[in-house]
This record gives structure tokens, C-alpha cells and sequence, in this order.
């Protein structure tokens, strides 16, 4: 039997966690209850629900995670408005996984690492922040900056407060961009707050979140005295076959579903300006 | 090389072993590849108004079903077993552009799809004895007098000459034995020659491809005059359609009634929502629309395929567009072409 790329298989919704009001986290398995597939941090899967439409997603828990896959999926299409009404036990269709991934165990092995998220942008890296925090030894210094519109808006909150700021060498700087009664925190957009924590350079910067952020925090870091090849980031582009093939998410010569998502910022220069 | 002389037996001698396609001329006037009947007539026209990538790559395409009841999801891959084909009286354009589309699709992982396709057809080639106007095959470095395919063909009057150039297509030509004779070449080199000199007197002989390539994103890219050339397009996609190596598409799902049906179906770079996500739109003018189909051809995928252009000089876009724009304006425009 060849292996049918286009195919997918069935999975099934076994929990479904409320994030934020337009923001849920599903968990995916397979009828026999297991994961569908293998992957590396900073992957996609296809999700479908056969009628509505096949849609890419980041896969947003880590490979370290060997029981089930989730996804966290913001509320703004068809597909996404139909698996927020979706209840568990609900069946959909998956294939994948899709893309490069982040260069875990080479680029990032050994150094300090920067993540700089912003509203949902903090899907595809809680992947690759939960990968190196399971293997706290292979790296530096953590430093994670997240920031949203508001606190109701912070993706994994709770993960973030309960794991994330009591692992020892990992610091959490979480903003929102207006004030609002019972936040003590951070109040400011995530490009100046990153300018104003000042980090210094020795370390690999991951970026993920609007593009206007992106641009913005690029800029930021740049100013820090970060050169483009310290820095990554992962694209978002309309896929239909997630091989390369149908030409949706063509950019250049590259195609984002199998040469990317990931790029580092300096071969984003080499592509024309279209993304 | 062999010879026949009975060129409507030697086409029902294939129909009868397998499925026989090949360019007829329609109610329209104009040539269409259609499935051999006792009565089809082989057309003279020089080329078909669809290319040939619709047996490998059809319009549409069914990949697969689903049932749904209740939360629960089956899926049916509705593919039977492909059976063999002939596509006879293909160009040596269109034969070229099976080459574009293979590196695409037969590229890791494999469509299988295209590929089961791919694998049962036999192309049948013919040299252009007549190349049109609209010609600029040769600007890629085809040759229009000796095309590839797994049998190659010249016609002379009521004399078809072949030359198996493949084990498939020695495997077919064996298999026509009474109908055929061995014979020399000297008919087919008088062709070729003939061929060539007409070549040599087409309006557009001299395109080149000088400025563009793998190499050429910056020079191109930003270049002002894509505005002028890309004012007037419709964004209609007939180009698109029309193109024997356009291989862009939809994957959509469609309610039959009992099911649900996944199918996919050509799409155009040049239409707004190609790339339209909820998110945002990379590509939000037609200036960049139209600038993407040109640039994939000229520059990306020679970037990906060792210089290879995805486009073959076949001349369809040139006789099809309703505003009159086309890839050799392009070229000329951009270019560094001195006519």
C-alpha cells in the first residue's frame, strides 16, 4: 500500500479546554487512543470535518507529549466556528504532520532561548517552549515574553502561572495592551515591552504572533543588537495540500507547508515581500 | 521506424486494446481530445483549444468520501483500479509540459493520484508539420520536429511514420505489427528539415528567456512595469485553465445527498481568493496576482528545477486571452529581448 498523502485518518476530540473567549484547546487521538502521528516541534497537522473543510493547524502540544496532540484554534473561519461548537467524542479528520519544525536539537541546542508570542502566535511555540523545558539540560536561560489584548486573551494562562513561572531558569514576562482592573502586570504592546526588558544578545530569539507584531518586535530586537540570524519565526499561509503541490502557499521558490513554517528572519529577505 | 498507410485502422486497431484519446474537431470548429469512436476523424488542427493535462491532472477530480452520522466520521477511498490509455496526436509542447508537472507532482510524496495516471498512459507524440504564429516552442529548447512521448510520429500526406522512444511505447508499437512497416528514415528527415525551416521563419524565433531564471527574483520582482502590463488583466483565469502546466488547486467538499464527497479541482493564482485566509491576503492586488504567475514560471520554478521553465511556448494563453495579454509581453517587456 503507497502512502496516500491526501488521505487522512480519523481522529477524535477527547477533551476540549475553554483558553480565552474565542480560543479553545483541543485534544486529538486516534479511535484506539492513540497519538496520530509523530512530530517535531513547530509542525502542522490538517484537521478536517468532512462537509465544512480542511484547514491547516500548528500543532500546539510537544513531541515530548506521547499520549495525544492538541491544537489551539482561534475562532475566526468555518472550520474553526464549527470545532468550537464540536463536543468531545466528536470525530475529525487528521493527517500531517506538515513542515520543518523549529531547529530544536540543532540551531537552538546549547543556547539561551528568547520566545516572543503575541495573542494566538503563542500556539506554535508552547510546542517548542514545553519541547526544551522537557529537556531543560540541552539549553540556556528561558526567557518567554507573551503578550494580548487583554488578560481574558492570554492562550494557556494557567499552564503559564502553575508550570511555566515555577520552572527554575525560566522567566515569564507576560503584558497586556490596555490596563484593566485585577492585572498588576506588564501593560504595553509586546514590541516596546521586549525594548524595555532589554535583552542582551547572546541567545536565539523565536517569534510568533500578527504580522504587524512580528515586523515591530523584529525591529525591536534588531535594535538590541540581535543581527536576523539569531532570530525565527513561523509563517501562516492559506495550504490545501500541505505537500508543496497545490500552490496556495507559494512564496518565491519556497513553499511555506514542507519549507517551512519555520524560517529564520534572513531567509525571509530572500523571498519577495508577499507574506 | 516503421510506417503505416491505414491510419484509421492503425487508430482502431489501439481503441481495440485500451482507451484511445485524440484530438477531433468539435461542433465548435476547433480541435478537443476526445475518447476514439468508430467515426472519429483525427483533426489537422495544430493543437487542441484544452492542453493534455487533463488525463493526468483532470478539472476535477473525486479523492474521496465520507459518511457522517452522529459524531462519527468513515472514510471511503473511492478509487478503482486505473485502467490503460493511449493519448494520441499529443505536441511536442504539451509533451514537454507532462515533464513540468511530474517534477511537481511525482516530487516527494507522491501524488498518487497523478501519478497511477501518469504510469497507465502511453503518449502518442506528432511533430508540428505546420507550427502557428502563436509558436514559441523553441524558446524553452523544444523541438517541435522531433518531440518526446513514448511514440513519436510524422505525418506526410496519408503516411504517419513512427518511432518508439520508450519500452512502453515499443510495447504498443509491437503490438500494431500488420498495420505498420519497417522503413527508412529519409521521409522523416525531408519532414524535419521541412519542419525546421518553417521554425525558422515564426514571428517569435527569436524570444529568449535572457533576464529571467532561478537567479532573477531581484531583477524581475520589483520591476515598475509589471503596473502597465497587469492594468488591464481580468483576473479571469483562462490563461490559467488553458495552460498545459498551470497545476495549482482546490480541495473541496461538496454534499451529495448521501455523503460527502472530497474532490479537487483547478484553481488560478490569479483569482482574489486563492490565497485569502481569514487572516489576512498576501497577494491583495491583481498587480501581484498577475506578477505570481509570471514569476512562478519564469523564475520559482526554474529556481526549484534546475533551470527548467514552467512554461512550454504552446501559444494557447496568446489565442485565449480576452484582453490580449500573454507571457511573451511579459518576456519581451522584462526580458532582454531585442524584439
Amino acid at each position: 500500500m503507497k502512502k496516500e498523502p491526501l488521505i487522512p485518518q480519523i481522529g477524535v476530540i477527547t477533551d476540549i479546554r475553554i483558553d480565552t473567549p474565542d480560543v479553545k484547546t483541543f485534544r486529538v487521538v486516534t479511535p484506539e487512543g492513540k497519538k496520530a502521528f509523530l512530530h517535531t516541534p513547530g509542525q502542522c497537522a490538517m484537521l478536517s470535518i468532512p462537509g465544512v473543510g480542511e484547514a491547516m493547524f500548528s500543532i500546539t502540544s510537544s513531541p515530548t507529549n506521547e499520549e495525544y496532540m492538541e491544537f489551539s484554534i482561534k475562532k475566526c473561519g468555518c472550520v474553526t466556528e464549527w470545532l468550537h461548537s464540536a463536543e468531545p467524542g466528536q470525530e475529525i479528520t487528521i493527517r500531517g504532520p506538515y513542515g520543518n519544525g523549529f531547529p530544536v536539537d540543532t540551531a537552538f541546542s546549547g543556547h539561551d532561548l528568547l520566545f516572543i508570542a503575541g495573542g494566538i502566535g503563542l500556539a506554535p511555540l508552547r510546542s517548542v517552549i514545553n519541547y526544551v523545558r522537557h529537556y531543560r539540560s540541552r539549553y540556556g536561560k528561558i526567557d518567554i515574553v507573551y503578550g494580548s489584548r487583554s488578560k481574558a486573551d492570554l492562550v494557556d494562562y494557567r499552564e503559564i502561572l502553575d508550570e511555566w513561572s515555577t520552572d527554575s531558569g525560566v522567566n515569564v514576562h507576560l503584558t497586556i495592551d490596555r490596563a484593566e482592573e485585577g492585572w498588576d502586570g506588564h501593560v504595553g504592546f509586546v514590541p516596546n515591552y521586549v525594548k524595555e526588558l532589554g535583552f542582551d544578545t547572546d541567545k536565539v530569539a523565536v517569534l510568533c504572533g500578527p504580522p504587524i507584531m512580528i515586523k515591530f518586535t523584529l525591529s525591536g530586537l534588531q535594535e538590541l543588537g540581535f543581527d536576523k540570524t539569531q532570530v525565527y519565526t513561523t509563517m501562516e499561509l492559506r495550504m490545501k495540500c500541505g505537500i508543496g503541490k497545490c500552490g496556495r502557499c507559494n512564496i518565491g521558490s519556497k513553499y511555506v507547508c514542507k519549507d517551512g513554517p519555520v524560517f529564520r528572519c534572513d531567509e525571509l529577505d530572500e523571498l519577495p515581500n508577499e507574506y | 521506424m516503421r510506417k503505416c498507410t491505414d491510419i484509421p485502422a492503425l487508430l482502431a486497431k489501439i481503441a481495440g486494446s485500451r482507451r484511445l484519446y485524440l484530438p477531433v474537431d468539435g461542433a465548435d470548429g476547433r480541435a478537443h481530445f476526445q475518447e476514439w469512436t468508430p467515426d472519429a476523424v483525427w483533426s489537422s488542427a495544430l493543437n487542441t483549444v484544452r492542453s493534455a493535462k487533463d488525463f493526468f491532472f483532470p478539472q476535477t477530480e473525486n479523492l474521496m468520501d465520507f459518511k457522517r452520522e452522529g459524531k462519527k466520521i468513515e472514510i471511503i477511498d473511492t478509487r478503482s483500479e486505473q485502467e490503460d490509455f493511449v493519448v494520441f496526436g499529443v505536441r511536442a509542447c504539451d509533451v514537454r509540459s507532462f515533464d513540468v508537472l511530474d517534477r511537481v507532482f511525482l516530487a516527494e510524496p507522491v501524488d498518487t493520484y497523478y501519478a497511477a495516471r501518469r504510469e497507465h498512459g502511453v503518449i502518442v507524440s506528432v511533430a508540428c508539420t505546420r507550427p502557428a504564429e502563436t509558436c514559441f516552442c523553441g524558446t524553452f529548447g523544444i523541438d517541435a520536429a522531433s518531440p518526446a512521448g513514448d511514440i513519436v510520429c510524422w505525418k506526410d500526406a496519408d503516411t504517419l511514420y513512427l518511432d518508439a522512444q520508450t519500452d512502453k511505447g515499443r510495447a504498443l508499437l509491437d503490438s500494431l505489427g500488420e498495420l505498420t512497416a519497417d522503413c527508412g528514415t529519409d521521409a522523416v528527415d525531408a519532414q524535419k528539415a521541412l519542419i525546421e525551416s518553417r521554425m525558422e521563419k515564426l514571428p517569435l524565433k527569436d524570444l529568449t528567456t535572457d533576464g529571467f531564471g532561478g537567479d532573477a527574483l531581484d531583477r524581475v520582482f520589483d520591476d515598475p512595469r509589471w503596473a502597465s502590463l497587469s492594468e488591464s488583466c481580468l483576473g479571469c483565469g483562462t490563461c490559467t485553465f488553458v495552460c498545459p502546466t498551470c497545476q495549482c488547486y482546490d480541495i473541496r467538499d461538496f454534499d451529495t445527498g448521501h455523503g460527502i464527497r472530497r474532490f479537487r479541482c483547478w484553481d488560478s493564482c490569479m483569482y482574489s481568493d486563492f490565497t485569502k485566509m481569514s487572516a489576512g491576503q498576501p497577494r491583495l492586488t491583481q498587480l501581484q496576482r498577475f506578477r505570481q504567475r509570471f514569476m512562478h514560471k519564469l523564475v520559482y520554478y526554474p529556481a526549484n528545477n534546475d533551470g527548467l521553465y514552467s512554461c512550454v511556448g504552446c501559444g494557447r494563453c496568446l489565442a485565449r486571452c480576452p484582453i490580449s495579454m500573454n507571457i511573451v509581453k511579459v518576456m519581451k517587456t522584462l526580458g532582454r529581448n531585442d524584439a
